[in-house]
């Protein structure tokens, strides 16, 4: 079972369609105790750095989540869920996020030539090899991005990137704590693949960090 | 190249009372009037997103846009932006709540301009779509309400630079002038749009051919999109050769 954190931000239609599509029960939950329970996390979220970082401290979840992530219990960010998972972020002021991955979110340098946000489709370069979450898809496969402000962390945590005038970070992984700039959600048949290889990943999958 | 982001290929879908209008009919394939298959068959042939138009008038019909808007978010997953009817919050609130990622405003907007900025503090520019119906009247390009039946005055450019200041985070340009005739994109007119404004353009009105896509793209690098709507239903063009045919021609296209 797939616990999705609700702290009150963005609409989660998509996400627990496609987790239902997938044939994974998923349930939103802003109980502690489910969320003890649950086999995997998924920490979603749009909008705002600032209101988000905020609705989440505030829900009371955030000890629940962390103790989960250090017990091994797989937990994967998306969009802006994967930016809450850093130390801090830029957007509009510092804010402090949950520093479960080191590293900041910063905007995209903006360049005349391209537009922000990043939104569209757009191409996934693996790094460090490839990691489990890839696992059904291949390199260069597309997904859809919809972001302003992009994570800045070690070379290590990244493993994929994509290209928008410069690199950019497009999905990370620390152990079992993993996120995802883009909306696999949103991203077909390779999105679906990605939150298939997600929800195969269960407690002990990971060396305890 | 700074970015491989694709441009993308947009089929809209004209839904009256819960059925597709007109349907598709493909090579070897049943005529299709459901939205939820066509929007999976779409999906499934390369589609980047979707556009849901809602062309009901009666609030029954209203009903039954958003049952099937629901059950086709709920089987598809690529963006999928909704129009028609859209004058107030209250609207975006209604079809976001059935799956709907982006929502496309038209005459709302210059019914109530303010429901820009509104939405757009609500739920963020990159959901909220400026929608513009443009033709020329003595040489200028000049905003049309209600489906083009309308002259407002308004300048299209200083309408769409003024929506895009509000919030609107992408703008689909219909030339009512090349839109039906089959002879090409405007692309003088999207020229004029996409050199005043920094938001992602979906061109839209006058795809015939392959080629018309082709020159769109190559001609204007700042138009991110193309909208068609019959040529994709009639099976005139086929998306995965359309996309075949823009990856030959070095556009950065998601096969």
């Amino acid at each position: 079972m797939t616990a999705i954190i609700n702290y009150g931000v963005g609409n989660l239609f998509s996400l627990v369609s496609s987790l239902e599509k997938i044939g994974n029960d998923a349930i939103i939950t802003s109980d502690i105790s489910e969320i003890e329970n649950a086999d995997r996390i998924i920490l979603p979220g749009v909008g705002a750095f600032e209101d988000a970082a905020k609705k989440l401290f505030e829900s009371g979840l955030v000890p629940a989540v962390k103790k989960a992530a250090q017990n091994g219990m797989p937990i994967l960010g998306i969009c802006l869920g994967m930016q809450l998972l850093f130390d801090y972020s830029l957007e509009y002021g510092r804010h402090e996020g949950l520093s479960m991955i080191p590293g900041k979110i910063l905007p995209i340098p903006t360049d005349k030539s391209l537009k922000i946000p990043h939104m569209g489709w757009n191409v996934l370069n693996f790094q460090n090899g490839k990691h489990p979450l890839f696992k059904y898809i291949n390199d260069k496969d597309y997904v859809y991005f919809v972001h302003s402000f992009y994570a800045e962390c070690d070379d290590k945590n990244i493993i994929a990137k994509t290209e928008y005038g410069k690199e950019l970070t497009a999905a990370v992984a620390r152990e079992n704590v993993m996120g995802c700039q883009f909306h696999p959600e949103k991203s077909s048949e390779c999105g679906l693949s990605i939150l298939r290889a997600f929800c195969e990943m269960k407690k002990g999958d990971f060396a305890q960090c | 190249m700074i970015t491989k982001l694709a441009k993308r290929i947009i089929p809209c879908l004209d839904v009256k009372d819960g059925c597709v209008v007109k349907g598709v009919n493909f090579d070897g394939l049943q005529k299709i009037t459901s939205p939820v298959g066509l929007a999976e068959f779409y999906s499934k042939s390369g589609a980047d997103e979707l556009v849901f138009y809602d062309i009901t008038a009666s609030s029954d019909g209203r009903k039954l846009f958003t049952d099937i808007l629901t059950e086709t978010a709920k089987n598809v997953f690529i963006p999928l932006t909704v129009g028609g009817g859209i004058n107030a919050v209250s609207d975006f609130d209604r079809v976001l709540k059935c799956g709907a990622d982006k929502v496309s405003v038209n005459s709302g907007a210059i019914k109530n301009p303010d429901i820009i900025k509104e939405a757009a503090r609500l739920y963020g520019d990159q959901c909220v779509v400026l929608s513009v119906d443009i033709k020329r009247q003595n040489g200028k390009f000049t905003v049309f309400a209600n489906g083009g039946r309308i002259n407002t005055g308004l300048d299209a450019v200083e309408w769409i630079k003024r929506c895009v200041n509000d919030g609107a985070g992408e703008v689909v340009v219909n030339s009512i002038d090349t839109d039906g005739v089959k002879g090409g994109f405007d692309i003088e007119m999207l020229k004029a749009v996409s050199d005043a404004v920094d938001v992602p353009i979906i061109a839209s009105g006058g795809a015939g051919k392959i080629d018309d896509f082709i020159k769109l793209f190559k001609a204007l690098p700042k138009v991110d999109a193309g909208l068609a709507a019959s040529v994709f239903h009639f099976g005139e063009i086929e998306i995965q050769k359309l996309k075949a045919e823009m990856q030959k021609n070095g556009i950065p296209t998601r096969l």
